[in-house]
């Protein structure tokens, strides 16, 4: 409570803020490669606030005066009001449907003058807060069925809207928090089976329907030989096994296809289908596209996007072709590449070496914030680090994994590389939270 | 609880972990081991541009240039970007309808997709160019496209310096994909047969594309791209100006003209008949021109003076003189007494205009007065020469001077579709008298008939050998190439040997054939070839011929012809001049020689000349039966159009002058009975029409 410090940098985690300073300056000259052309004035358009890279280096700017400012709140603040920025934050979101304006098809984007204003990127950090806030409550019973539905309605809520809003990718997001709470006791088997499902309908969208049947029989069976002795032993679990892989199957096989065929409209099915930049099977006879519109299709929508994205990447070979030879990336060959495809500018200019380098800097920042989580004293510092670390993972994750073709396309940023001021101030405030509260890791929070 | 799960701080690692591990192995799957996006991105962003080299310009004896390169626009549309225009002004600007307008665009789309440039009217004329560049700013997606073209700028030498085409299918085939889609290439002409001089070689700048297919910039700086080289000159023996009254003289006449210069073989003239105007064929009525022209049944297209097959007649009684002489069959004071006609074979044949007088008394009068039965028999003397054991193997040897000659060979003129003409082998009589034949058979070889035909490009060659007394060069158009390389050279050299084809003969030989042909002009068949100063040396000749025509075989009036060379000291112009339909040698091709001679020698025309050539250039002796065949042929192709495509638009024009006019009843089109139309128009045609059936000489 008396701890004052008296200088600000006193327990700073200089190591966090450092990534920080190297992606962002990295962040910036991708942009910069992405948008610059030749004979651009870059020292003026700099000046002038008038090119994409000046404009998301002013972001940097008034991202690190807030986490400046944040540094030198104290860190009981947070904890201490994170319900009601919880509440601010759902308000802001459904204040975005009597206000939004419409930009590219996106219904989650509120104005303010020259701003434009995305509540839903915002409101991230609510929940980790809040989310935190709850668990560390000392009478929650995370054991307990109920709290740990009332901890998924705090992470879920936020998604709900978001989807209202057509912005299914930013709605996804709020499911890293299952992490957290996976870390705060959720049974596992929650996860598994969440994430197999998913993985598996994944896997029957991108994959022909035998080579997966094949697969995952190649797999049971394999399993059964590991589990040979014990199975010997306890004849149920190759009950267990048999049945698991007949439910695969029977889901792959059946389950995807009628729901596809039959419960969503054509429309859908397609959309998703294109997330992955792939044709729907799914068309009745004589629907049959013709190829004038599939090469139109080809020619626009996500699969274009990762069709072009993978020959960006790609064709960046081993050391890339240096940041101004990029010729996929510098002329505009891949849609969104300044925001959510920024990554191909990163393959495309310094190949695998600067591709894995930069991956390497972000899975750093990911241990780094875990090994902070699990220095906290208090619950609520750790849930909210795990929160951060939760919401950076699927951010990274997704983000360059649709770029290569191997997620949906979802629109999600890269955290402190894409452009875009609300993504850049987002994933700023969520770090230097972070790094106050840590600053005060030996404080018990409330 | 916090201890507990502790473990999973662990786990949630390994997750991380994993994921990360998953994405930097695709990522090695895309760049390290995955090859093929490095060379979709350069298809996606690089842009191989042609750059066309300037064509080869081609001059004439003195520098003047006779072919040259000028630049003419084409419309080029995008048609993604073709948005909000006024079509119905456009339209009206580019002066088709609303329908055409939108077969266009989608022809572009089609052939070249949207969002690529494609020719929307190629070849605008400056009208409309002009036009469009004052509105262009109202229609986006098109634009002007700078495209050169070649440019004639004396109207003449269409047949010597042929045309260009886009190179087509068989073309691109041809050179094993060297030409593309788009490229031009000589189709006719110095055009064609100098190709690879004039094309030049096309450069290829790398440009760097955006998504939308711009062009942004050079890819590399432009370290790949390689420059053009324009197409090299060619630098001919043409006098254009000479060239020019060539063609003046041949105006509305079906025929050749040939002029050379015996001591190089260079080709001072060269003149088809009917002519042309090379510019018709270029330019934005081009197409329609050179439809036109080729659906024209007098040929205008084909060059008369090498593909030209006629028999020489009277014109080549020199050459039986001198074979004669150089075997030894007969003397220059041979002289047989002819008194009308030939009666040696016993039908009387050929006739001759002398009777007595003594004028076959030797080989130089035997000329003067073109005498047949002198020449008919020295065939026979000569094929009947003892030397040799039977008549097959002296008219073998005969068949091989008239090789020697030029005739029946083809000369290797720098142009394409040279006819060979035709010395008949002796299987050809074999074959049609089974076996048996003797000097008698084909007598009038002798006299330039039978199945003798010769170009008149041959004849004037013949004249250039007599001229050298036994030798020539190759007839030729390029005396040399600008830049000459080695390969150059090589394709030059055959022009630049001398073929002593018969320099064997004795010097007397072609004297008294010289003098001859100068008595000719002196006072023989062409003293309208007169030129004061000059002594002209010439022959000749006049062939009957005939056509079928309906089914039926009508007379034509006779073909013209004069081979002559000037002077006869030191010759410096030969000349060969097939005048088809037109009379008698001295009447037409007589004068059309001199009046070349003298222009040629003199630079300036007699006051006489000055007039015979205003009578010549504006007599039409285009042949009446052209126009019947014209409509025949019309009529017949209106028909199969309407037995294709059931459109009866082109049809009715020929329905109705037979029928009386068509009255315009409204949906329905009166069809006479199916029969009917058949015998209007699949008349049989005449294949050979242009083979016109000489039969007799004078």
């Amino acid at each position: 409570m008396n701890q004052q410090n008296p200088a600000i940098s006193k327990g700073i985690d200089w190591s966090l803020a450092w990534i920080y300073l190297l992606l962002v300056m990295i962040g910036l000259t991708a942009i910069f490669a992405a948008t610059y052309k030749e004979g651009d004035a870059v020292v003026q358009s700099f000046i002038n606030f008038k090119t994409d890279y000046s404009k998301q280096f002013y972001f940097f700017l008034i991202g690190a005066a807030i986490g400046f400012f944040i540094l030198l709140t104290d860190s009981k603040f947070f904890a201490a009001t994170a319900n009601l920025w919880y509440a601010v934050g759902i308000l802001l979101l459904l204040l975005v449907f009597p206000f939004h304006s419409r930009v590219k098809g996106t219904e989650s984007i509120i104005k303010l003058g020259a701003f434009n204003f995305q509540p839903a990127e915002f409101c991230k950090i609510f929940v980790a807060l809040s989310l935190a806030k709850y668990l560390s409550r000392p009478e929650t019973d995370f054991s307990k069925t109920r709290s740990q539905l009332i901890a998924a309605g705090i992470a879920l809520l936020p998604a709900v809207i978001t989807i209202l809003q057509s912005e299914t990718g930013l709605a996804l997001v709020y499911f890293s928090f299952f992490i957290v709470m996976y870390r705060e006791g959720l049974p596992s088997i929650v996860l598994i089976i969440g994430f197999s499902i998913a993985a598996l309908v994944v896997a029957t969208i991108v994959i022909e329907p035998n080579t997966l049947a094949i697969t995952l029989t190649a797999i049971a069976a394999l399993i059964i030989y590991i589990f040979r002795r014990q199975i010997k032993r306890r004849r149920d679990l190759l009950v267990t096994i048999i049945f698991l892989w007949a439910l695969c199957v029977g889901i792959q096989r059946f389950a995807v296809p009628v729901i596809f065929k039959n419960v969503l409209q054509k429309h859908q099915v397609e959309r998703i289908y294109d997330l992955f930049g792939k044709d729907n099977p799914y068309l009745e006879k004589g629907e049959d596209i013709t190829a004038e519109e599939a090469k139109k299709k080809k020619e626009s929508g996500s699969s274009y996007n990762v069709r072009q994205s993978k020959i960006a990447i790609g064709s960046g070979g081993f050391k890339g072709k240096g940041i101004l030879n990029a010729t996929q990336t510098r002329y505009d060959f891949v849609p969104e590449q300044r925001t959510d495809f920024i990554f191909c500018t990163v393959g495309e200019g310094f190949g695998f070496l600067g591709s894995t380098i930069l991956l390497g800097l972000y899975l750093i920042l990911l241990f780094r914030i875990v090994t902070i989580a699990e220095r906290q004293r208090s619950v609520f510092s750790r849930c909210y680090a795990y929160g951060v670390a939760s919401v950076f993972f699927f951010h990274i994750a997704i983000n360059v994994a649709m770029t290569i073709g191997l997620a949906p396309v979802i629109g999600i940023p890269l955290p402190f590389i894409s452009y875009g001021g609300t993504s850049l101030l987002t994933f700023t405030i969520l770090l230097f939270i972070l790094i106050r509260l840590d600053a005060d890791r030996q404080m018990v929070l409330r | 609880m916090s201890v507990f799960n502790q473990s999973r701080s662990r786990i949630i690692r390994i997750i991380f972990l994993i994921a990360f591990v998953v994405i930097i192995a695709q990522l090695f799957y895309l760049q390290v081991i995955e090859g093929k996006y490095r060379q979709l991105a350069m298809d996606n962003a690089v842009y191989a541009k042609v750059v066309y080299p300037e064509r080869g310009i081609i001059y004439d004896r003195k520098g003047k240039a006779i072919l040259n390169n000028t630049i003419i626009y084409d419309l080029m549309v995008t048609p993604a970007e073709v948005k909000g225009i006024d079509t119905m002004d456009f339209c009206r600007l580019i002066g088709i309808d609303t329908a055409e307008f939108k077969k266009r665009i989608l022809e572009a789309r089609f052939k070249n997709t949207a969002v690529r440039p494609s020719i929307f009217k190629g070849l605008l004329t400056k009208e409309i160019q002009a036009r469009f560049e004052e509105n262009s700013w109202k229609y986006p997606g098109f634009n002007l496209v700078e495209r050169p073209l070649r440019t004639y700028p004396f109207n003449a030498g269409a047949h010597i310096l042929g045309y260009i085409r886009e190179a087509d299918t068989k073309d691109i085939e041809n050179s094993g994909s060297f030409y593309r889609q788009g490229d031009y290439i000589g189709k006719t002409g110095l055009e064609s047969y100098y190709e690879k001089v004039l094309m030049g070689q096309r450069g290829v700048e790398y440009m760097i594309k955006d998504n939308k297919n711009r062009l942004v910039g050079h890819y590399e700086n432009g370290a790949f791209d390689t420059a053009s080289i324009a197409g090299r000159g060619l630098r001919t023996y043409i006098d254009v100006e000479l060239q020019q009254l060539a063609e003046k003289l041949m105006t509305n006449k079906v025929g050749g003209l040939v002029a050379i210069d015996p001591k190089t073989g260079g080709i001072l003239a060269m003149v088809s008949g009917p002519n042309f105007n090379p510019n018709d064929l270029t330019g934005s009525d081009g197409s329609k021109n050179f439809s036109r022209m080729q659906l024209d049944v007098t040929g205008p297209m084909l060059n008369r003076a090498i593909g030209g097959k006629y028999e020489p007649g009277s014109t080549f009684k020199p050459l039986g003189a001198l074979v004669a002489l150089d075997e030894g069959v007969i003397t220059p004071s041979y002289g047989y007494p002819c008194g009308g006609r030939y009666t040696l074979c016993g039908h009387g044949k050929p006739a001759c205009t002398h009777a007595g007088g003594g004028h076959a008394a030797n080989v130089r009068l035997s000329i003067a007065n073109s005498c047949n039965a002198y020449y008919a028999h020295v065939y026979r003397l000569a094929v009947d020469n003892p030397k040799y054991d039977n008549v097959k193997l002296g008219y073998l040897k005969w068949k091989e001077y008239m090789n020697a000659f030029g005739l029946g060979v083809r000369l290797g003129i720098d142009l394409p579709n040279e006819s060979a003409g035709g010395i008949p082998d002796t299987s050809v009589y074999n074959k049609e008298n089974a076996g048996r034949w003797t000097s008698c058979t084909n007598l009038t070889l002798g006299i330039g008939q039978d199945k003798m035909q010769t170009t008149p490009l041959q004849m004037a060659n013949a004249m250039c050998i007599i001229a050298n007394k036994g030798y020539y060069y190759t007839p030729h158009f390029v005396e040399k190439i600008d830049g000459e390389t080695d390969e150059d050279t090589t394709l030059m050299n055959k022009f630049r040997v001398r073929h002593n084809v018969l320099t064997q003969i004795a010097d007397t030989a072609f004297n008294e054939v010289i003098e001859g042909m100068n008595d000719v002009v002196k006072f023989g068949t062409a003293r309208i070839a007169q030129i004061p100063g000059i002594d002209v040396c010439a022959k000749t000749g006049t062939a009957e011929n005939y056509t079928i025509l309906d089914g039926r075989r009508i007379k034509l009036p006779n073909n013209s012809m004069f081979v002559c060379f000037a002077p006869k000291e030191n010759p410096k112009i030969a000349i060969a001049v097939f005048v088809q339909n037109a009379g008698f040698g001295s009447t037409w091709a007589g004068p059309i020689s001199r009046i070349m001679i003298e222009k040629y020698l003199n630079d300036t025309l007699m006051t006489k000349s000055k007039a015979d050539l205003e009578r010549i250039a504006s007599t039409d002796l285009m042949p009446a039966y052209f126009k019947r065949l014209q409509y025949k042929e019309d009529s017949t192709r209106a028909f199969k159009w309407f037995q294709t495509t059931k459109d009866s638009s082109y049809i009715k024009k020929y329905i109705s002058t037979l029928y009386g006019p068509v009255s315009p009843s409204p949906g329905k089109v009166p069809v006479p009975a199916k029969k009917e139309i058949r015998t209007l128009a699949i008349l049989p045609a005449d294949k050979n029409f242009r083979k016109t059936d000489l039969q007799k000489r004078s």
